[in-house]
C-alpha cells in the first residue's frame, strides 16, 4: 500500500477512450450461474470436519445485570457441550467502519432480547433445546425508560442556523409547520446473520456475514483480544446487508470464543427473530419540518428538526435531515436534532440511513407548500435548486435535479396528472406525485491488486458484494483498462487477506474499490507502455492489443512476465471543495380503494444522476431494489415496541411487512443520465442503491394525496390511517 | 431414526433426530445447501422445494415425515454448467441480487408453473374453473409466498414470464 493516490483534483475520463465495450455495458453477473443453481456458499454452508452448533441465549429483561446461569437442565442433554459467556461478549453489534470492538458490557443488560450467552451442543436442535432450558438469574434494574417521546434525550452540538427562521415563518408568503413521523424499520436481509469460527493455533478464520471486511478483521480482534494478524475473515456470498451486516456482532464473537474453548470449529446462525432483537435496526423519528416561501415559490426557510433515539454509549445518529441540508436554497435554516436515550434495540444504519426517512419530511412537506402555492411540485422543485451547497458553500459536481424532474415529468406524463381526488376507476381513487431524490456520495480508501497473465486478469480485493454487483462491476472495469473480454477476468473477493477496500456501505464500494482497481489496472497500463516503448499517456490497450507512439504488439507478447499492480485510492482536496451528491426524482401512480383504503401502487419511475453507470444490468436492479424499499416504508413497514419492555413484537418475516411479489407492479422504471461526476472518483461514478429509495416513499404518499385528497403525516400509510381520514373528510 | 428419500433423483438414507426440519435435512445432512433457511417458519419461502412435484416450505415439514418422498431441490434442477431455462432468466433478467431467496424462488415458480398447468386457480383469477391465464398480476400473486428483500421482484416475474406456456 506504499504509493496511495490521493483524490485531490478532478480526473481525466480515461474510461471514456478505451474501447473494450465493457463499461456500463448490462453483463450478467459473473456469480449468476452458481447462485441460481444453489452453488454459491454462504457463512452457514460450510461443515467442516468435527462442527457443532451455537444458539443465543437472550435476556428477558430490559434493564439490570446477569447474576447466574443454572446449566442443569441443558447439561442433561446428550450432545451438549457447555454454555459460554463473560468479558468478551457484545452489548450489540458494531456500527459501520468503528474498527474496534463494540460495548462489551459484562454481566450488564441494556435492551430485552440482548444475547447474554451461547449454548453450543453437537446438533443444532440439541443447541436450541439447550438454550431454552438455560435458567438466567437477574438483578432487574425495572422501569427502563423505552419511550422515545418521555426517556432522557441529548442534544449534540452539531446543528445547522442560518439567518432568523423564525422571523422568515412570520413573513412568508405560504408556510407550512408539520410533523411528521416514521416507525423504527428492519434491514431484514434475507441471509439470517451467521458466523463460522475455525481456529488453527491461536489464528482464527471466521466465515461471516460481514459487508466490511477490513473493518470486522480489526473489530473482532480487538474484541477476542488478538492481534488483527492472527485473524482472517471471509465473506464470498452475503444474503443481504442493507447495513445491517457491517459491524461484528453477537454471534461472530461468541462463534469464536466457543470454538477457541472447544477447540473445535462452531457455528452460529441467528434465529430470525433474534435477527429482529439483536441487530441494529433504523430508529423511529419524529420530526418537525417548516417551510417558508414567497408567492413565486422561492424558499425563504427551511427547518427540520428530529428526535431519534439510540441506546446510551452509542455513537451513531440517523442523520435524518441529510437531504435538507443540500437540496433546496433558503436563506434562513434551522436543522437541530434530539436524541432519545432509551432501552430498545439500540439502533444504526439502514439502507440510506437520514433520506430514507427524512426524505419522507422534506418531500411530502414540499408536496403541501406546492398545493398552498398553487405550484406544480415539479415545477416548486425546479426553482429552488441552489447554486452552491447552502451550509458550506461548496460547488456541486455534477448536479442532475433539474433534469431528472424535467425528463422524468415528460417521460411519466405528469401532464396528465389531475387535481386531487378528481381521477376514479370504479372504487379507485388514481392519483401520480413526485419527489425528489439525493443520497450524499463518498471516497473510502479503498485497495485492490490487479495481476495480468497471458491467461487473463485477476482482480483480488476484500471489497464484498452482498448483492450489489462488486463481482460483475470490478471485472469489468478491469478488463475495459486491459483490453480484456469478460470472461477472461476473474474477481476474487472479501477475503481479509487481500488488499483492504471500503466495504459494501453507503453505496460508496463501487465507486472506492471500483477506483483501486482501475488505478491498478492503470498502472499495468504505465508497465505495458513501458514494455512497448511509449509513453504512458499515449498507450492504448484494447481488444488485445497494446498501442502507442506508431508501435504496436499483441498483449500476449508483452506478457512473457506477468504484471502484478497493487493501488490505492483516498479522498482528498475534492471532497473538501466540492459536494458530491447522487441526484434524481420519483415519479409514482397509485391507487387507493375508496372501500378499504387499499394503496396499490401502479408504477414508478426513477431518474437518476449517479456519474457513469458501470454496469446498466445491475445498476438498475440496485435502483429498483431502492425504489422498492421506498414502497416498503411508505406503506407496510413498521418496528412496534412493547410498551413495558421496549421489547420488538412481530419481530419475524410474517408480522414484519416487507414488500412483496403482490404489492409491487412490473412497471418499476429506471432511468439513468448520461453523466460524469469529474470530483468523485477517477472513474466518474457515484453510489446508486441509497439513492433509489431516497425520497421514493414520498412520492408513493404524494400520489396518495393526489388521489385522494389525503395527507398522512404518521407513516406507514397503511389502510386503517387512509380509512380514517376518509370518515374525517366525510367519504 | 433412518429415513430414505429420493433426492433429485438419487436414493438417499440418513439417519437423523426426530426433530431435525427437511430444510436441516438437506442443508446439514445430505450437503445440499442450495435451499435456503431464511426464516424457519414458513414467512419468507428461501426454503421451498418440491415433494412429489409440489411446492412446499421445507422447514415447516419434519425429515421424518418424508419417508420415501421424491424430493426435487435446486440442485436437482441445474447444476452451473447446464442451468434449467428458467435458472438462465434468472441470470439474464437480473432476477435476483444477493441469491438468497433465489433457489426458492425459482423453485417456486417451477412448482407454480405446474400448479397452474394443472388447473389450480389463484386469489386473483377470473375464473375458478379452467387454465388460469399467467399475467403478470397472475405470478405476482402466485409468487407472493418468496420474498425478496433485494427486491428483484419485477425481473424475478420478467424470467418466470419467460417460462409460461403462452411464451413458449
Amino acid at each position: 500500500m506504499s504509493d496511495s493516490f490521493t483524490m485531490n483534483e478532478a480526473q481525466p475520463r480515461l474510461l471514456d477512450t478505451t474501447d473494450q465495450g465493457l463499461i456500463g455495458a448490462p453483463l450478467d453477473r459473473p456469480e449468476g450461474a452458481l447462485k441460481v443453481s444453489g452453488q454459491a456458499t454462504y457463512t452457514a454452508e460450510y461443515h467442516p470436519e468435527g462442527m457443532c452448533h451455537g444458539v443465543l441465549v437472550r435476556a428477558t429483561i430490559t434493564r439490570g445485570t446477569v447474576t447466574g446461569f443454572d446449566e442443569t437442565a441443558a447439561a442433561a442433554l446428550p450432545g451438549y457441550l457447555g454454555l459460554f459467556h463473560g468479558p468478551e461478549f457484545l452489548r450489540n453489534p458494531a456500527q459501520g467502519m468503528a474498527g474496534k470492538a463494540p460495548t462489551q458490557p459484562g454481566d450488564r443488560v441494556a435492551y430485552h432480547g440482548q444475547p447474554i450467552a451461547l449454548v453450543v451442543a453437537e446438533s443444532f436442535e440439541t443447541a436450541r433445546d439447550a438454550a431454552a432450558r438455560i435458567v438466567v438469574h437477574y438483578d432487574e434494574q425495572p422501569g427502563a425508560p423505552v419511550d422515545p417521546e418521555t426517556a432522557p434525550s441529548e442534544e449534540p452540538d452539531d446543528r445547522t442556523v442560518q439567518g432568523d427562521l423564525d422571523a422568515a415563518m412570520r413573513k412568508g408568503a405560504a408556510t407550512l409547520d408539520r410533523a411528521y413521523t416514521t416507525p423504527g424499520h428492519a434491514a431484514a436481509a434475507m441471509e439470517p446473520h451467521a458466523a463460522l469460527a475455525e481456529w488453527e493455533g491461536d489464528h482464527l478464520t471466521l466465515h461471516g456475514a460481514l459487508q466490511m471486511i477490513r473493518y470486522n478483521k480489526a473489530e473482532l480482534a480487538d474484541a477476542i483480544g488478538v492481534k488483527p494478524e492472527q485473524v482472517r475473515v471471509l465473506a464470498p456470498y452475503i444474503g443481504g446487508g442493507f447495513g445491517s451486516k457491517l459491524g461484528i456482532s453477537a454471534e461472530h464473537i461468541s462463534a469464536a470464543l466457543a470454538a477457541r474453548a472447544l477447540k473445535r470449529p462452531v457455528r452460529v446462525v441467528m434465529a430470525r427473530q433474534t435477527v429482529f432483537d439483536a441487530i441494529l435496526r433504523r430508529t423511529e423519528t419524529a420530526q418537525r419540518l417548516r417551510l417558508a416561501a414567497e408567492t413565486d415559490g422561492k424558499l425563504t426557510a427551511i427547518g427540520h428538526e428530529d428526535r431519534i433515539s439510540n441506546l446510551e454509549g452509542e455513537g451513531f445518529a440517523e442523520p435524518t435531515a441529510a437531504a435538507t441540508q443540500f437540496l433546496y436554497a433558503a436563506p434562513n435554516r434551522l436543522v437541530r436534532k434530539t436524541i432519545s436515550r432509551n432501552h430498545r434495540t439500540p439502533s444504526g444504519s439502514v439502507r440510506a440511513p437520514g433520506e430514507a426517512v427524512g426524505m419522507f419530511a422534506l418531500e411530502c412537506g414540499m408536496d403541501e407548500l406546492a398545493e398552498t402555492l398553487g405550484i406544480c411540485p415539479v415545477e416548486l422543485r425546479l426553482r429552488n435548486i441552489p447554486e452552491k451547497h447552502p451550509e458550506t458553500g461548496q460547488t456541486f459536481t455534477a448536479h442532475a435535479l433539474a433534469q431528472a424532474l424535467r425528463e422524468g415529468a415528460q417521460a411519466f406524463g405528469w401532464d396528465k396528472r389531475t387535481e386531487p381526488g378528481t381521477r376514479r376507476e370504479g372504487e379507485w381513487l388514481i392519483g401520480m406525485g413526485v419527489a425528489s431524490a439525493a443520497r450524499t456520495n463518498m471516497l473510502i480508501a479503498s485497495s485492490a491488486r490487479v495481476t495480468l497473465t497471458r491467461d487473463g486478469a485477476l482482480v483480488e480485493t476484500d471489497m464484498t458484494d452482498i448483492g450489489t454487483g462488486s463481482y460483475a462491476i470490478l471485472g469489468q472495469i478491469a478488463g475495459e483498462m486491459l483490453g480484456l473480454p469478460i470472461d477472461k477476468v476473474s474477481v476474487h473477493l472479501a477475503d481479509s487477506d487481500l488488499p483492504g477496500a471500503s466495504g459494501s456501505g453507503g453505496s460508496f464500494g463501487a465507486s472506492s474499490a471500483g477506483s483501486a482497481v482501475f488505478l491498478a489496472a492503470r498502472k499495468i497500463r504505465d508497465e505495458l507502455a513501458k514494455r512497448l516503448g511509449c509513453a504512458p499517456e499515449d498507450v492504448r490497450v484494447d481488444r488485445g492489443q497494446v498501442t502507442g507512439d506508431n508501435k504496436k504488439a499483441a498483449l500476449a507478447d508483452l506478457l512473457v512476465e506477468p504484471i502484478a499492480m497493487e493501488a490505492s485510492i483516498e479522498s482528498g482536496e475534492t471532497a473538501k471543495t466540492h459536494f458530491s451528491s447522487g441526484f434524481g426524482a420519483h415519479f409514482a401512480e397509485v391507487a387507493v380503494s375508496e372501500i378499504t383504503g387499499e394503496v396499490r401502487v401502479r408504477r414508478i419511475l426513477g431518474v437518476f444522476g449517479v456519474g457513469r453507470v458501470l454496469n446498466e444490468k445491475t445498476a438498475r436492479s440496485q435502483a429498483v431494489g431502492g425504489m422498492i424499499w421506498g414502497v416498503g416504508s411508505a406503506l407496510h413497514e413498521e418496528l412496534s415496541h412493547d410498551p413495558r419492555t421496549g421489547h420488538i413484537v412481530g419481530r419475524d418475516l410474517a408480522n414484519y411487512h416487507v414488500p412483496s411479489h403482490a404489492d409491487i407492479p412490473a412497471k418499476m422504471e429506471v432511468r439513468f443520465l448520461e453523466e460524469r461526476d469529474d470530483h468523485a472518483n477517477p472513474i466518474q461514478s457515484k453510489g446508486i442503491g441509497e439513492l433509489g429509495i431516497s425520497g421514493a416513499g414520498a412520492a408513493v404518499i404524494n400520489a396518495i394525496h393526489n388521489a385522494t385528497g389525503l395527507r398522512v403525516y404518521d407513516f406507514p400509510a397503511t389502510p386503517d390511517k387512509i380509512v380514517q381520514g376518509f370518515m374525517e373528510h366525510g367519504r | 431414526m433412518p429415513i430414505s428419500l429420493k433426492v433429485n433423483g438419487v436414493e438417499r438414507t440418513l439417519e437423523c433426530d426426530t426433530r431435525v426440519s427437511l430444510l436441516d435435512a438437506l442443508r446439514d445432512h445430505l450437503d445440499l445447501p442450495g435451499t435456503k433457511k431464511g426464516c424457519d417458519h414458513g414467512q419468507c419461502g428461501a426454503c421451498t422445494i418440491l415433494v412429489n412435484g409440489r411446492r412446499i416450505n421445507s422447514c415447516l415439514t419434519l425429515a421424518v415425515m418424508h419417508e420415501g418422498d421424491e424430493i426435487t431441490t435446486i440442485e436437482g434442477l441445474g447444476g452451473p454448467e447446464d442451468l434449467s431455462p428458467m435458472q438462465r432468466d434468472f441470470v439474464s433478467c437480473d432476477g435476483y441480487q444477493c441469491g438468497y431467496c433465489t433457489p426458492g424462488q425459482i423453485m417456486s415458480a417451477t412448482g407454480m408453473l405446474a400448479e397452474a398447468r394443472d388447473g389450480m386457480p389463484s386469489h386473483v383469477s377470473e375464473s375458478l374453473i379452467g387454465k388460469a391465464n399467467l399475467s403478470d398480476a397472475e405470478i405476482a400473486e402466485r409468487m407472493s409466498g418468496n420474498l425478496c428483500r433485494c427486491s428483484a421482484y419485477p425481473f424475478i416475474r420478467e424470467a418466470i414470464a419467460r417460462n409460461t406456456e403462452q411464451s413458449q
